[in-house]
Formats: structure tokens, sequence, C-alpha cells
């Protein structure tokens, strides 16, 4: 059968060049990185040869017995599931009376205004912590403000940079626009007669929202806060320049074990964990998307 | 026309406010004539003239240029043979690799790489840069690109087929031109991801090699001086530009996002 010969020919060559390409630089390093972390760590940083004087293969799981029996390790982790939950639910409560706003304009400007949450996602993610800086820096008229404030009532003065709350503020500043688009594209497609009908039997707005809006937008709640949670997970750079010292998270952590201490055996346990982690989260978010849908689709039918 | 709350709308020009506040003091503090970003004094260009005059801010800008051109015609090529295959065939292996790099945080990418070139002796550099860069951009320009096979009329390509035109000829002559928007769109956008892109490079540039994100990470850990200003300022007028221009050539870019949702 010639035709389906190079039929099958072609799909190789179409799908063949990213395949191998996203094996040999995505695929093979991640799996080399789940190798490191039973590997030892080398002497001046880096991996141990993985053949040691004697010649014995040299893999062990000391890397992860560390991990779980110092609760060090575990609170950290705690903290930034901690983070990430508060800036979910916050870019939740910033997000949606954006995206029912944008849902509910006319049609011509949906895109425009789609386009505008978006814009600040697509500027340097550096550029916008950076902003924060200058906006929470010591100097600045909201620091100067709040502080003032703060003496007026005999308080001490606070520092808003370099602390938790800076953290948090640009947390959800970067992730914002994941929420926002999930939901739109799921406020979107709300028939609006459920809505009158709902009035037309006397439910007020807050029952309207509660009892018919909310409940059909599960989804799209589903899916932005799985693109939010899972990379406030794995963030470093964020508590790097605008958190204080009790503010290192488990990107942190990973950083500093690959760049600073250079012990890659423990880093890759951290890697590995946060990957698992993420992957769980986003399993479990499209599971519960693809059953929301579902059992949605269900009921109206 | 819909009933639209005031309540509603202030809070979604909150929204927007934060969206935009902070970028906008950004730029306008890069013409300010003063050494702390704390409060208007005068305007003055001279933030823009001194980074012209800082070598190693242009070093920096001269390796993001190179990097990016090379990361985006590369994973645009690899990028939509891989949004072709997927839009064609049922596949499950080569989605997985296409969309995962994009699901989870970047620091593992990032790590994973810096162990793999180090064990491979590839020096790290310009060019593992632009190896991590493609790997990540190439799932990217696939969404793109197979959100605008979607959007096209499949009996196009069956009439070419059955005129006897062969796979190549009906890619080359119908599929393309009809996909260009998505593939060009694609490809600016893979430029943007790379001249951004902080944490991977900073994994993987190692100590010699300086893009603008690493020059502006290295100048605000120090101070916060006007000069990361007025770099931030052109650095963002260039991708917003490009990214409006892409947005143009396929609407769909909006959407993109949410496609890749786990």
């Amino acid at each position: 059968m010639p035709a389906r010969a190079s039929g099958r020919l072609n799909k190789w060559l179409v799908s063949g060049p990213p395949l191998v390409y996203l094996l040999v630089f995505f695929a093979i390093p991640t799996l080399i990185m789940a190798f490191a972390s039973f590997r030892t760590p080398g002497e001046f940083g880096g991996l141990a040869p993985l053949y040691d004087e004697s010649g014995k293969l040299d893999l062990n799981v000391e890397s992860y017995t560390r991990f779980f029996s110092e609760t060090v390790y575990a609170q950290v982790f705690v903290k930034s599931v901690g983070y990430a939950l508060v800036t979910t639910l916050a870019c939740l409560l910033l997000a949606y009376p954006l995206a029912a706003l944008i849902a509910k304009s006319p049609k011509k400007y949906r895109d425009l205004l789609l386009l505008l949450v978006i814009l600040p996602f697509w500027s340097n993610f550096l550029i916008r912590i950076y902003a924060w800086m200058i906006i929470l820096g010591p100097n600045a008229a909201l620091a100067r403000g709040v502080n003032g404030a703060l003496a007026w009532f005999g308080a001490q003065p606070v520092p808003l940079l370099f602390s938790s709350f800076a953290v948090l503020v640009c947390l959800v500043y970067v992730h914002l626009p994941f929420m926002v688009l999930p939901l739109y594209a799921n406020l979107e497609k709300h028939d609006q007669a459920l809505l009158d009908a709902a009035q037309d039997l006397g439910a007020n707005a807050w029952q309207r929202f509660w009892r018919i809006t909310f409940p059909l937008s599960l989804p799209g709640v589903y899916a932005g806060a799985a693109l939010v949670f899972i990379p406030a997970l794995g963030i470093f750079a964020i508590p790097d320049i605008l958190g204080g010292p009790n503010d290192t998270l488990i990107g942190n952590l990973i950083k500093q074990q690959f760049l600073e201490t250079r012990d890659w055996p423990f880093g890759s346990v951290l890697s590995i964990v946060l990957t698992a982690a993420a992957l769980a989260l986003a399993g479990l978010a499209a599971w519960i998307g693809r059953r929301q849908t579902g059992g949605g689709g269900a009921a109206r039918a | 026309m819909r009933r639209r709350s005031p309540w509603l709308c202030a809070c979604a020009l909150a929204a927007y406010a934060f969206l935009y506040i902070p970028l906008v003091i950004v730029v306008v503090y890069s013409f300010n004539d003063s050494r702390l970003n704390a409060e208007w004094v005068g305007f003055t260009l001279d933030w823009y003239r001194k980074l012209f005059q800082n070598d190693e801010m242009l070093t920096a800008a001269g390796n993001s240029l190179l990097i990016g051109l090379t990361a985006s015609v590369v994973s645009t090529v690899l990028g939509t043979m891989a949004g072709m295959a997927m839009y064609r065939y049922k596949l499950r292996l080569l989605p997985l690799l296409v969309l995962t790099p994009i699901a989870i945080p970047e620091i593992l990418m990032g790590v994973s790489l810096l162990i793999f070139f180090v064990m491979l002796n590839i020096t790290l550099g310009l060019v593992s840069v632009a190896l991590a860069h493609i790997a990540f951009c190439i799932g990217f320009v696939a969404i793109v690109v197979r959100a605008r096979l979607a959007g096209m009329d499949e009996s196009l390509v069956e009439a070419a087929r059955d005129c006897g035109a062969s796979p190549w000829q009906t890619f080359r002559y119908v599929t393309l031109p009809l996909i260009m928007p998505g593939v060009i769109a694609g490809a600016l956008m893979a430029f943007t991801l790379s001249i951004d892109d902080f944490v991977i490079t900073f994994f993987t540039a190692g100590a010699g090699t300086v893009t603008l994100p690493l020059q502006i990470y290295s100048m605000i850990k120090i101070a916060v001086t006007p000069e990361v200003n007025a770099v931030s300022t052109l650095l963002m007028l260039l991708t917003l530009l490009l990214i409006v221009v892409a947005s143009r050539l396929s609407p769909n870019l909006l959407r993109s996002d949410q496609e890749t949702a786990p």
C-alpha cells in the first residue's frame, strides 16, 4: 500500500523534528534531573562521579531522606503553597468582576478590553517586579503616606518593600491575566435567558449570581486557579527581589541549591517534588474541569 | 446593552488601574531628572543617553537580539510542524511534550537544562540559552498555528490533492499561505518570549553571558536607578509593539493562553 506508507512517512516528517527536539531538550533533561536526585553531591558542587573509587554504582536516597526528615524544608513547601493559595484567591476576587464586565460588554469592545488585560503580561517579567520596587520603595509616596498615618496613631513605621506584603502584591499582579482569560472564556458563553428566567421567578441579583452564574462558571474558575497556582508555586524571582529574609519559597531554595550551595542532588529532589505537585494539580484541574463540563451539560439537557 | 452595575464597572476599572499604574510609573520615571524614583523633579532624556553609552547594556542588548532571532526562527519552523502534526494526526506524546513545558513552573526547565548542558560539557553561553529558548517557544508557536489551522477550510486542501498536488505542493501553495498570519504571529510571539525570558536564561547562561533581562536583574539587585526605567521603557515598547502586531495577525492569540490550560 504505497499511499498508506507515504501517509505514515508524512506523519513522521511533520511530527518527527519537533518531537526529537523536545525529547532531547525537555524530556531527557527532566529524566536526567530525576536520576540526579539519587546521586551523591560532588566534592566541589555538582554531582559526584556515578561510580565511586571502588567501582561501585553510587546511587542513594539520601537527598530524599534529608528532604523528608528536616522540617525546615516542609515548612518552606507549606509556605509556598500558602503564598500560591492566597495569590489564587486574590486573583479570583479581582479577576471575576473584570471578566464579567468584559463578557457583558458589547461584542466590538470585547477583544480590545481583553487585549488590555493581556498586554501587561507581555511586558517583561522583571520590569513588572521592578515597578513594585518603585511603588513600595521607602521614599515613595505610598510608604510615606502609610507610615505617616501609622506615626499619627503612634505605631512603628513598617517597611513595605522587602516584605511578604510586597511578594504577595506582585504575585497577584503578575498572575492576574491567567485568571481573567479562562473566566472570560467561560462567562462569555453563558445563556442570558437563564438569568432572565431567574429574574422572572423573583431571584434578586445576588441569588442570580450565586445560584446560576457562579456554579456555571466553575470550570473557568478551576482552569484559572490551575493557571495561577502552578506557576505561583514555583516562582523564585519575586521573593528574590521583593521579599525579606522570611520569604524564602521553594523556588528560592531550588535556585540556592543549584547556583549557591551547588548541591545538585538535593536541588533535584526539590525540583522533583515541585514537578510532582505541579503535575498532580494540573491533572486534578483537568479532571474536575471535565467532570464539571460533563455534569453541567447533563443537567442542562 | 445588558444590565451593567456601577459596582461591576468600578471593580473592573480598579483592576485595570492595578494592571497599568505600575507600568506607567516605570515609564514616567524614566524621564525624571532625579536619581531617586520617588517624586517628579523635571523632564530629562539623560537616562536614555547614559543607556546608549553603557557598553555592558549594549552587549546585553546585542546578545538578546541574536538569541531572540535564532530562537524565533528555529522554534517557528519546529512549532509550525508541531502545530500541523497535532492538528492533522492523533498523537499522544507530541502534545504532551509541546504543552507540558508551558504548564509547569519555568524554574524546572531551567535547572534540568542546567544539569543537562553541564553533563554534556556544553559551555553555558549564547548557544545553550538559544537551545533552551527554542524548547519553550515551540509550544507557543504550535498553539497559534493549530488554532489557525482549525479555522481553515479543509476542502481547499482536499481540492489541491484531487488536482494532483503532492503533499509538499499542497503544503507550500495552499496550507502555508493560508496559515501564514498564524506562523508570523507565532514567530513574533517566540521572539518576544525569548527576549523577555529571565528564569530559564538565568540558569542556562552561565557566568560570562548577559542578556537584557539578566542585566536588568543585576542592576536592580544593587539599586533602583532610572537607567533601569529607561531600558525597561524601550524593551516594553518593543515587545508591546510586536504583540499588538501579532494579535492583529492572529486574533486567536488572545485565547491562546487558555488552550494551554491543563
